[in-house]
């Protein structure tokens, strides 16, 4: 492995990010402008009062709703290469600015979702592929296949309705997280008794993924020559597991923390409905009921970024450790 | 073919090289339950979805839509077993109604996301070239999208219910089978016999189909049966945030929404059965897939 | 029309209250300058200038002299901004927030929640009684009870059905109250008479026959808003009609099988048997899902297929306004109660913007016009009688299924509000006061405002 190759392999990466973006702002703006209605009929008139013809074009003219289509598209591809979003159609405000407000509560459900995840899924995995076709082994598999198979959201419902229902059989007084996010910055206790439920109810699912990855790649790993010539050797399994086997198969295992938390980023929407949280999900649902086209396209956009930058991560970092890759 | 392993899925994939030494059926059968003890779980599950699916107008004790303001949020009982909801309507009957809904949805999501997926995916590693990069390029766009994103996106733009659920589910489908069948396919274009059929003039759609697209079956089935899962699952999320199937239609996700959570504490019965329709039929569906794919898949075999 | 406004009032800036920004405000809404949205300045049509002679008188000349305007007066959306500001700019209010009342803006988190903390300079001397308070955002009906019974939130003004309010006084014994009031909005469904077969009346008919009013009031008001069985006039106000009036309604017959027997010879009649429609419906549970719910299954029971199509607010408005649907919900909700100007929504759409039944019938704007002018209390009872027969019975322009009912709960700890008709008006919040130890230093209920 030459470092030529890895710099071209890189280069060209990068560069086919540039017509994924492309087509992705594409589609998302097309789409958008496919959605049947006007925000401008339901900026005007959502308070069931009426409003003139008049009114209706000069809201048109105000939000650039009356310029040709080319020229809307060309002013969002443009304004996202300067990396500007430009401003909500719906609250007036920069679209920057209303993401900013909601991406932190979805970012820490996303980033205490994984700390569950791994703390879960990386000892579970572990003992599975160790004790393979035991009991154990049966026993994760159905858990991790399970949560799979649970909708989060129904998990969501269930667990607030335990919470409620525990605490005021146990202490006399309900008591549910507070619904009025605070940064974890500013109070940490009270933002993570906010995003703690929420957090468990994905970081089941996503636990359940992860385990799987990571059975599946140590029971890879446990197969290679050198594992067997460590036990050859006659060491210890736990020195094998520690120092040969989890290190090697943690490659696709980070991998799949990686997609998992980049599609958790845009994936909350549900979560974030059943605990009301103000997240970018719940807000790119507002947004598309709003036909409010410049927020949708921002926080597409973002999503979409993010996604395709973690794919890009983890495709060089393959490449890096796995030269083959970059001549396929 | 070497892919196909003897016992466990024998009657699932045709074999080419009829290599296959058949045993009596009940004899397979003891074998599969021996082998792939999930694997059976999952079979007898899916079947209990699709008995109720298919046979719900038989099973299902009552009509699954019938308002009845006389039993209004009965708790289960002989004559309504899983209870009733906020309208009156039993709930196990819209359970069993509701299986129908899902594997709507789910079915036809894996088999028209699937075949569209096939199709791409093998018609870009046989021809190659310009073709092959710009299905590539279109499937990376397809593929940036988070699942339910693409779904909220195009249920936005052609509405709610059950056609235009399944055209959500099934677009963000496609690029991912495509990508799978692909792979698989690269390889097998360079195998001699392919080569062989070109040169003997046969044509583009004869070979695509007669001679790749068996080959591509293995990993193809996988990522099928993994799609009906998921397709269960996110057609029950967007009806839960109201952007999917509408009332009345008995629909599991549907049940989860109002109701189900405004009366979670007196009536629990109302949220509890539904999630566990859909957890039940999404286990089973991915346990019958995961002992597929050990049978399909040597490699993964013995695991 | 000449309004005195005692002085002494001042904006939250601390800049006096003069009647100079009144009429600068008022003008702004009744004739927006270029370039400003003024979507209710249709209320004020009536009216043919305002000016502010001196500080505390202000002046509104009418074209014409009519009921319409006081109320449009009253309404509560009618902010007041300083003179000086829009002067300046005349879209300042579109980004901020500033008034005069009993509490200041504090902050606003967009989904989230807003925050007021109280005003000291207050007009009202020793209002608000409150330091401060924070509304919060949350769309479930499910979300908003959770929080009340986890003492989250204190109230909510809007309202519920009974078996969730049940449900919290049996989770909160003793730390819950609820106070009542009918609610003058009504809900149920716009016909489009432009969509075959629905400009037959015939079919129309049938809609509205096939639904059992009577039988499913007292199922369907435990679980929705949706409460007294009335027509178009809010059930509570003089001019509604008697129940023996309206039994003479179609759909509001006493005997259900009658009246479905008679749709589905009308269908018949009409070659519309087993007609297929969709509802348009809103994403609101509360009253819009239920009544979707309800009103299908009661469809079904004279063999008409009907599928929903319930989108948020704002499509659903705009579908609404475009005719884009065939049968969709839709009603009234009015913060003052004023039947003769209430009933305007059901008037022909080349009159009334409000209606989605797109129909034209001069016949109706007469009746109404009738009823409008007549001063005598009995004779305008009875011409409001023709009126609403006519629009629900011989034309079935629009089918008319309940008035919904308040129940709003609060912590036992709340005190000082009172509930009205409307969910619009008395939100002030300047006259609650908390009992301890909700409040800081109070031990007992506070002095009486001056």
């Amino acid at each position: 492995m030459t470092g030529d190759d890895m710099y071209r392999y890189l280069i060209k990466r990068i560069l086919l990010i540039v017509p994924t973006l492309f087509g992705a702002a594409t589609l998302v703006f097309f789409l958008m402008r496919l959605i049947p209605g006007d925000i401008c009929v339901i900026r005007l008139g959502s308070g069931g009062t009426s409003f003139t013809e008049q009114a209706l074009s000069e809201c048109h003219a105000a939000l650039g709703l009356d310029r040709p289509l080319w020229l809307q598209f060309i002013h969002f591809i443009w304004g996202f290469c300067r990396l500007d979003l430009g401003t909500s159609m719906w609250s007036g405000r920069p679209v920057a600015y209303e993401i900013a407000t909601r991406f932190p509560v979805s970012l820490e459900i996303a980033v205490f979702a994984t700390v569950i995840a791994v703390i879960i899924a990386i000892p579970l995995g572990t003992i599975s592929a160790l004790k393979q076709n035991s009991w154990t082994d049966l026993a994760v598999r159905t858990f991790a296949i399970a949560g799979i198979a649970t909708p989060s959201f129904w998990i969501g419902i269930v667990s607030l309705l335990a919470v409620l229902n525990l605490t005021q059989y146990f202490f006399g007084q309900p008591w549910m997280p507070p619904i009025n996010y605070v940064s974890v910055w500013q109070h940490p206790l009270r933002s993570m008794s906010i995003v703690i439920l929420p957090a468990v109810t994905v970081g089941y699912r996503y636990s359940a993924v992860v385990m799987r990855m990571t059975r599946s790649a140590m029971l890879e790993v446990l197969r290679e020559d050198y594992i067997r010539t460590a036990r050859a050797k006659g060491l210890v399994n736990r020195i094998i597991v520690n120092r040969h086997g989890l290190k090697n198969a943690m490659l696709p295992v980070v991998t799949v923390i990686g997609i998992e938390f980049a599609f958790l980023i845009g994936g909350l929407v549900v979560t974030e409905t059943v605990f009301n949280l103000n997240g970018i999900g719940r807000l790119l649902v507002q947004a598309i009921g709003n036909q409010d086209y410049t927020l949708t396209q921002g926080i597409v956009m973002l999503i979409v970024t993010i996604f395709v930058l973690t794919n890009l991560v983890v495709d060089v970092l393959y490449a890096w450790l796995d030269p083959r890759i970059r001549f396929a | 073919m070497t892919m196909i392993s003897q016992d466990a899925a024998a009657p699932l994939v045709a074999d080419e090289a009829g290599g296959l030494h058949r045993r009596s059926l009940p004899a397979r059968f003891l074998d599969f339950i021996r082998h792939q003890p999930l694997g059976t779980v999952g079979i007898v599950m899916v079947g209990i979805v699709l008995v109720a699916g298919i046979g719900a107008d038989w099973i299902a004790p009552y009509d699954p839509t019938a308002n009845d303001f006389a039993a209004m949020m009965q708790s289960p009982s002989w004559a309504h077993l899983l209870g009733t909801d906020q309208f009156g309507r039993d709930i196990l009957s819209r359970i069993i109604y509701g299986a129908r809904t899902a594997l709507i949805v789910g079915l036809s999501t894996a088999m028209i996301g699937g075949a569209g997926g096939l199709l791409l995916g093998v018609a870009s590693a046989y021809f190659g070239g310009r073709l092959d990069l710009l299905v590539q390029r279109a499937l990376d766009v397809l593929m940036a999208f988070p699942l339910i994103i693409m779904a909220l996106a195009v249920v936005a733009a052609f509405g709610t219910g059950v056609r235009n659920v399944i055209i959500a589910l099934t677009i963000p489908l496609i690029p991912r089978c495509a990508r799978v069948v692909r792979s698989s396919a690269l390889a097998i274009r360079e195998v001699p016999y392919v080569d062989a059929a070109r040169a003997c003039g046969f044509s583009h759609s004869r070979i695509i189909l007669r001679h790749m697209v068996p080959n591509v079956v293995a990993p193809f089935l996988i990522v099928v049966t993994a799609a009906v899962g998921q397709a269960i699952l996110a057609e029950a999320a967007l009806s839960y945030l109201g952007l999917g199937v509408q009332e009345p239609v008995p629909d599991w996700g549907l049940m989860l929404q109002g109701g189900a959570e405004e009366y979670a504490v007196t009536a629990p019965w109302i949220a509890i059965f539904p999630g566990l329709a859909i957890m039940l039929a999404v286990f089973g569906v991915n346990i019958f897939g995961d002992a597929l794919r050990d049978a399909l898949d040597p490699k993964l075999r013995e695991r | 029309m000449d309004l005195q406004d005692p002085p002494g009032r001042q904006f939250h800036n601390g800049d006096p209250l003069t009647a100079a920004d009144v009429a600068a405000s008022l003008n702004e809404i009744a004739f927006p300058p270029k370039g400003v949205l003024s979507p209710r300045s249709d209320n004020f049509m009536m009216v043919k200038d305002i000016t502010a002679p001196d500080p505390g008188t202000v002046v509104i000349h009418l074209k014409f002299a009519t009921t319409a305007f006081l109320p449009a007066l009253a309404d509560p959306f009618n902010w007041i901004y300083e003179k000086k500001i829009l002067d300046t700019d005349p879209h300042w209010y579109e980004q901020h927030i500033m008034g005069s009342g009993p509490f200041k803006f504090a902050g606003y988190q967009i989904g989230q929640s807003i925050k007021g903390v109280r005003n000291p300079d207050y007009y009202h001397k020793g209002l608000p009684y409150l330091d401060g308070f924070v509304g919060i955002f949350a769309p479930k009906q499910a979300v908003q009870l959770d929080a009340i019974r986890a003492d989250r939130a204190a109230t909510e003004f809007r309202g519920y059905p009974p078996s969730a309010i049940d449900q919290l006084k049996e989770q909160l014994d003793g730390q819950i109250k609820v106070q009542t009031s009918d609610w003058n909005c009504t809900l149920g469904a716009w016909i489009n008479h432009k969509k075959k077969p629905f400009d037959d009346v015939r079919v129309r008919r049938a809609l509205t026959l096939a639904i059992d009013r009577w039988g499913s009031a007292p199922g369907l008001s435990k679980i929705a808003v949706m409460h007294t069985v009335g027509s178009i006039v809010f059930p509570g106000s003089p001019l509604a009609p008697s129940k023996a009036q309206l039994e003479t309604l179609a759909g509001f017959w006493p005997g259900i099988n009658k009246s479905r027997a008679e749709a589905r010879r009308l269908l018949k009649e009409a070659g519309a048997e087993g007609l297929s429609f969709e509802l348009l419906n809103r994403n609101v549970d509360q009253p819009y899902k239920y009544l979707g719910t309800w009103l299908v299954d009661q469809w079904s029971k004279i063999g008409l297929h009907v599928t929903q199509r319930v989108v948020p607010t704002g499509p659903w408005f705009a579908a609404l306004r475009s005719g884009d649907f065939t049968v969709g919900t839709g009603g009234s909700c009015h913060g003052i109660v004023n039947p003769p100007i209430d009933v305007q929504t059901w008037l022909p759409r080349s009159v009334s913007s409000a209606n989605f039944g797109y129909y034209d019938d001069p016949k109706e704007i007469d009746l109404y016009d009738k009823m409008l002018h007549e001063t005598d209390p009995t004779k305008q009872r009875a011409d409001m009688w023709n009126f609403v027969k006519w629009v629900l019975d011989d034309q079935a322009h629009f089918i008319e299924t309940m008035w919904w009912y308040r129940i709003v709960p609060l912590r036992s700890y709340v005190n000082g509000w009172k509930i009205g008709p409307s969910h619009y008006l008395n939100q002030d919040l300047s006259t609650i006061w908390l009992s301890p130890p909700h409040c800081g230093k109070c031990t007992a209920e506070p002095a009486p405002a001056l």
